[in-house]
């Protein structure tokens, strides 16, 4: 059966020879190497959800009366049509609850298990020659999918989403110079936009993005396949030359089905039990309207760390209003943090000189300048995030929000620098002690091999050391 | 009676399993013969039957779940079982059914200089009747480069790329009355102290309320508490003052307003904004006292008419929202 | 020996306290307003004064301390409780905000350690002092999806749109799950602390049906999604993603891949 099904596709197709190596293609056999895969089917899960949702959302801002004898908070309220279809969908569609949850989660999670693979990718130099262009395709995916999830939750214009715009829009009036054009050229006119905001900002999430996506998705993977993955260090057998994995069948294939499956799986059950952007309970949006304790989804809380934590100015020369406030947070921080990953590679060339190719990975200890300076950059991004939940902290432990805030603006400078030595440190005694061992190791063979030729010893007796 | 027992054995195959034809001998065999695991066989079966029964689940909830109050639930654990179960069941696949191979392998080689060099050699074996190539690249990049420019030029058409006068424009003008969200005009006599008011511009329909400019948050205070800067003196009506609800660091609606029932021991009066906590002190003219907004608070002023309306005198003293470029170069229009 | 003396003293300040303050010196003739006098001078004279009159100035030496003893010896400043009604006592000491337990700083729902018939007692008092009474609200002829819209534009920013507490520089808002549909109506009249006070012609009687039948709705909102996590939004929703999701699936990596060492 197997046969006539090989031969049907190759007479058609030509393609047996492709088949067979994409079949025997070798995968590292890691954990961490899984991590990529897991952002991978999660984008599955968003696309197949997102599909379902397309086929139910209103994209437009129009006033309705909303009509929802299900629901009697709403009952009578005026709302736009999108976010009337999204409570309607939510509340009185079967499964549609279900599915608009799953696909929140799975946006979660995408962007959590990207963050994971990069971090794996960057402490173990995946990234350096002939790689860069992997890596670079994998940052721009990071950032497009930053701006999709943005938008994806901002669509459905409730009062926290509503929030979260009228900010990204503030950020935009921010650029220097030609921040006020630029964003009104974007929203068709000045905040809450003109009528063809929404559908623009719907077919940006549900096509453009999406293709950019898939179109850097399917580059990325193309060449991985090409240059064949890194690997570890794991055996004497691997080397920079040659690769020691699992086939691709029959091996890892159930891996990997086995992972995308469980994914799925686990997507689905938060979807269905964990309730996730309970949109219904928080009213439609409207300039005049704001709630306490609006925050955006987790991917974006460093930038509201970040717009808190700086203190109260505008740049001016003159007239010239030349940098808003706004900008520093919400515009020069992510610009910073996303220079630093594209420049990296270039950067660690620069100053190490390594131009050589490298099929095999480092462990973090091996290079503890890459580790210290990662760990420094992560703790700062972190600790400006930890910055932005500094309110609820301040509801739930009773710790003063001002005083937090002053110490966040100090501390998000010296602990990382402080993180970033401790960590040089570690890595550099982890090295010594291996070094260690491993001379020590090579000391006890030598000598008792010198013992065995002597002849004082039956071979196979470690015996005692001589002094 | 022939048909019953075939089908019976036929269940029994089924479930017990057939042992495979003689295996191929070891040297000409190109994945590794491993025994058979029956113990495992059985539990990827039993977990593909629990993945049915819970798929099947899913399908019979969502059928007859009418009135079902956990719906949500129950819908999200079958479908997530059943899609665990598989999981569950490729797993125990991967690990003790199908063999797990370490291969070695070359890499592909770091580059493919005879290639490159024929590639190289093609292009520029090509262009031999190209004399001017200098001149020749020149003229591709401007005219592809405009081409490009042209293409992209429709686009400027999305939005009011060149004209931000609207950043300036407001709804409001001398003599406009001051009305809640119904549309009923504020009294003076209205506006109390320690509350606070949303108040529009009157005749204005829903969209138009949601412009940045429209919306204000009213306050009352003792006037002896007032310390209006100059250029703002008589903004006020007798301590009723008319600020901008939108708040000037990134626009999020200031509704907040700090009201101290007793005044000796409490903090003073302010008006703050939920998102990042700019916080305005409304006597002395929306200065910032906290948090990361760079300009003050726009003031409409505002005045009693002879009915004792509250009517607007004028417009802001300064744009509404948050800062851009020309914030501090214009007035506030109507 | 110290109640009659506390007495004798208020019988002197009161005698001496001249100004527009109402006159209700003395012991009030209802027996349960006297109960509350004589509990005023243990409780509530060392802040708000005389005669409730209202204390605006530090005095050198201090009373006014009650059982509780977790309310040290303080001297503090309180304001005249004249005109504040039944409505007011009755909000303040069935919160436990009062006796307040320490100076300066915002009134917190603590225990309450009066009895019922000394709460009485304490607002029977001060309601002579004039002022409005105890309300009534009636949630059953309020309109939830109204209370929505008005809880929006007049609580949200403190208190979140879920009633679920939150801040504001300088306060924190409380959660309103432990606040009865009473001390809702009393506290929107009051404006206690820093809170705006909202008076009859701001949000009508009606109205505040509404919004304490929203408020209501919030101890019980429905979750047809599941689990709730606590109705404030995206933090809790990051947590789960971190501390659920991620270390399943880590787990799920780990157990089909291989690790370095063996």
């Amino acid at each position: 059966m197997t046969r006539r099904a090989v031969r049907w596709i190759d007479q058609r197709s030509a393609s047996a020879p492709l088949l067979r190596k994409t079949l025997r293609y070798l995968f590292p056999d890691h954990w961490s190497f899984l991590l990529g895969e897991v952002a991978l089917y999660a984008f599955i899960v968003l696309v197949a959800t997102g599909i379902y949702l397309t086929f139910f959302f209103v994209d437009s801002t129009k006033e309705v009366v909303f009509h929802g004898p299900y629901y009697p908070a709403l009952d009578g309220q005026k709302m736009s049509e999108a976010y009337a279809s999204v409570v309607h969908l939510s509340l009185a569609v079967r499964a549609g609850l279900l599915i608009r949850q799953t696909h929140h989660w799975a946006a979660n999670v995408f962007i959590a298990a990207i963050v994971l693979h990069l971090f794996r990718i960057f402490f173990t130099g995946a990234y350096r020659k002939p790689r860069e262009l992997t890596y670079w395709l994998g940052i721009t995916m990071l950032m497009l999918s930053l701006l999709e999830a943005y938008l994806g939750y901002s669509l459905v214009d409730d009062l926290m989403s509503g929030m979260g715009l009228v900010i990204g829009y503030s950020v935009g009036l921010s650029l220097p110079f030609v921040g006020q054009n630029l964003m009104n050229w974007l929203f068709d006119g000045m905040f809450p936009g003109s009528p063809r905001l929404w559908p623009r900002m719907y077919i940006a999430h549900v096509l453009i993005f999406p293709i950019l996506i898939g179109l850097l998705l399917g580059a990325h993977l193309l060449l991985v396949a090409l240059r064949h993955h890194t690997q570890f260090r794991r055996t004497k057998a691997q080397t920079e030359r040659t690769i020691v994995g699992v086939p691709a069948f029959p091996g890892q294939a159930p891996r990997s089905l086995g992972l995308m499956v469980g994914t799925a799986g686990f997507l689905f059950l938060l979807g269905g039990l964990v309730q996730i952007n309970p949109i219904w309970l928080w009213g439609p949006y409207h300039t005049y309207s704001s709630t306490n304790g609006a925050q955006p989804d987790w991917y974006l809380g460093w930038l509201i760390g970040a717009l808190r934590l700086v203190p109260g100015f505008d740049f001016t020369i003159g007239h010239y209003t030349v940098v808003p406030n706004p900008f520093w947070g919400g515009a020069a921080f992510p610009l910073v943090v996303f220079g630093f990953l594209y420049f990296w590679p270039w950067l660690e060339r620069r100053f190490t000189g390594d131009v050589a190719f490298h099929n095999l990975l480092d462990r973090p200890r091996d290079a503890p300048v890459r580790t210290a300076i990662g760990v420094a950059m992560f703790s700062w991004v972190f600790l400006v995030f930890m910055a932005g939940a500094s309110d609820r902290v301040n509801v739930t432990f009773g710790i003063g929000y001002v005083s937090q805030i002053w110490v966040y603006r100090v501390i998000v400078w010296v602990l990382p620098a402080l993180l970033g030595f401790v960590t040089w440190w570690t890595c550099k005694e982890l090295q010594a002690s291996e070094l260690v061992v491993h001379e020590r190791h090579a000391a006890e063979s030598e000598a008792r091999l010198a013992r065995l030729r002597r002849g004082d010893e039956p071979p196979g007796d470690p015996g005692a050391l001589e002094s | 009676m022939r048909r019953t027992r075939h089908a019976i054995v036929s269940a029994l195959v089924l479930l017990v399993g057939r042992r495979r034809r003689r295996p191929k001998p070891e040297e000409t065999r190109l994945v590794p013969a491993l025994p058979p695991n029956p113990a495992a066989e059985l539990a990827v079966l039993a977990l593909l039957g629990l993945s049915s029964l819970s798929a099947l689940g899913f399908i019979l909830i969502y059928a007859f779940g009418d009135s079902l109050p956990q719906e949500t639930p129950l819908l999200g654990a079958t479908i997530g079982l059943a899609f665990l179960f598989l999981a569950t069941a490729l797993v125990v696949v991967a690990l003790r059914l199908v063999p797990t191979e370490e291969i070695a392998e070359e890499y592909p080689p770091h580059e493919h200089p005879g290639e490159q060099q024929v590639i190289a050699e093609l292009v520029d074996e090509s262009g031999t009747r190209f004399t001017r190539s200098r001149l020749f690249k020149l003229g591709l990049l401007g005219a592809g480069g405009t081409l490009g420019l042209a293409i992209l030029t429709p686009a400027v058409s999305f939005g009011p790329l060149f004209h931000v006068g609207d950043f300036l424009r407001t709804p409001w003008r001398r003599g406009r009355r001051l009305v809640d969200e119904n549309g009923l005009p504020y009294k003076a006599a209205d506006i109390e102290k320690n509350d606070f008011y949303l108040a529009f511009p009157e005749g204005t329909n829903d969209e138009e309320k949601d412009q940045m400019a429209a919306s204000l948050v009213v306050i009352r205070l003792e006037p002896d508490q007032l310390r209006l800067p100059p250029h703002l003196q008589g903004y006020d009506a007798n301590g009723i003052l008319a600020y901008s609800r939108i708040c000037t660091h990134a626009g999020c609606a200031i509704t907040l307003y700090r009201a101290p029932l007793f005044q000796p021991d409490e903090p003073r009066p302010a008006l703050v904004c939920p998102c990042h906590y700019s916080t305005f002190d409304p006597a002395a003219g929306g200065t910032v006292t906290f948090g990361p907004a760079g300009r003050d608070l726009p003031l409409l002023p505002v005045y009693v008419d002879s009915s004792g309306y509250l009517r607007a005198k004028g417009n802001f003293d300064g744009p509404v929202g948050p800062s851009w470029w020309g914030v501090r170069m214009w007035k506030a229009q109507p | 020996m110290r109640p009659v003396l506390t007495l004798a003293v208020l019988l002197v300040a009161g005698l001496l306290s001249a100004g527009a303050a109402r006159a209700a010196s003395g012991t009030p003739k209802d027996p349960l307003a006297a109960f509350g006098y004589h509990l005023y001078g243990q409780y509530c004279l060392g802040c708000h004064g005389g005669n409730a009159a209202g204390r605006y100035h530090q005095p050198s030496s201090a009373t006014g301390a009650g059982p509780g003893r977790a309310q040290r010896q303080q001297g503090g400043i309180g304001p005249s409780l004249h005109g504040v009604g039944a409505l007011a006592a009755d909000f303040y000491l069935r919160t436990g905000y009062m006796p307040l337990r320490r100076i300066g700083l915002q009134p917190r729902r603590e225990r309450v350690f009066l009895s019922d018939h000394q709460i009485n007692a304490l607002v029977a008092y001060v309601a002579t002092f004039g002022g409005p009474p105890i309300p009534t609200p009636r949630p059953g002829l309020g309109n939830v999806s109204q209370g929505l819209a008005l809880f929006t534009e007049h609580c949200a920013g403190c208190h979140q749109v879920m009633a679920q507490g939150g801040y504001v520089t300088g306060a924190l808002p409380p959660a309103l799950v432990q606040a009865t549909p009473r001390q809702v109506a009393e506290a929107v009249r009051i404006g206690p602390y820093v809170m705006p006070k909202f008076s009859r012609s701001s949000i009508s009687d009606r109205q505040l049906d509404s919004i304490v039948r929203y408020v209501e709705y919030t101890k019980h909102p429905v979750r047809p999604g599941g689990w709730g996590l606590g109705y404030i939004g995206p933090v809790p929703e990051g947590l789960v993603t971190w501390f659920l999701a991620i270390p399943a699936l880590l787990g799920l990596c780990l157990l089909l891949g291989r690790r370095l060492r063996g």
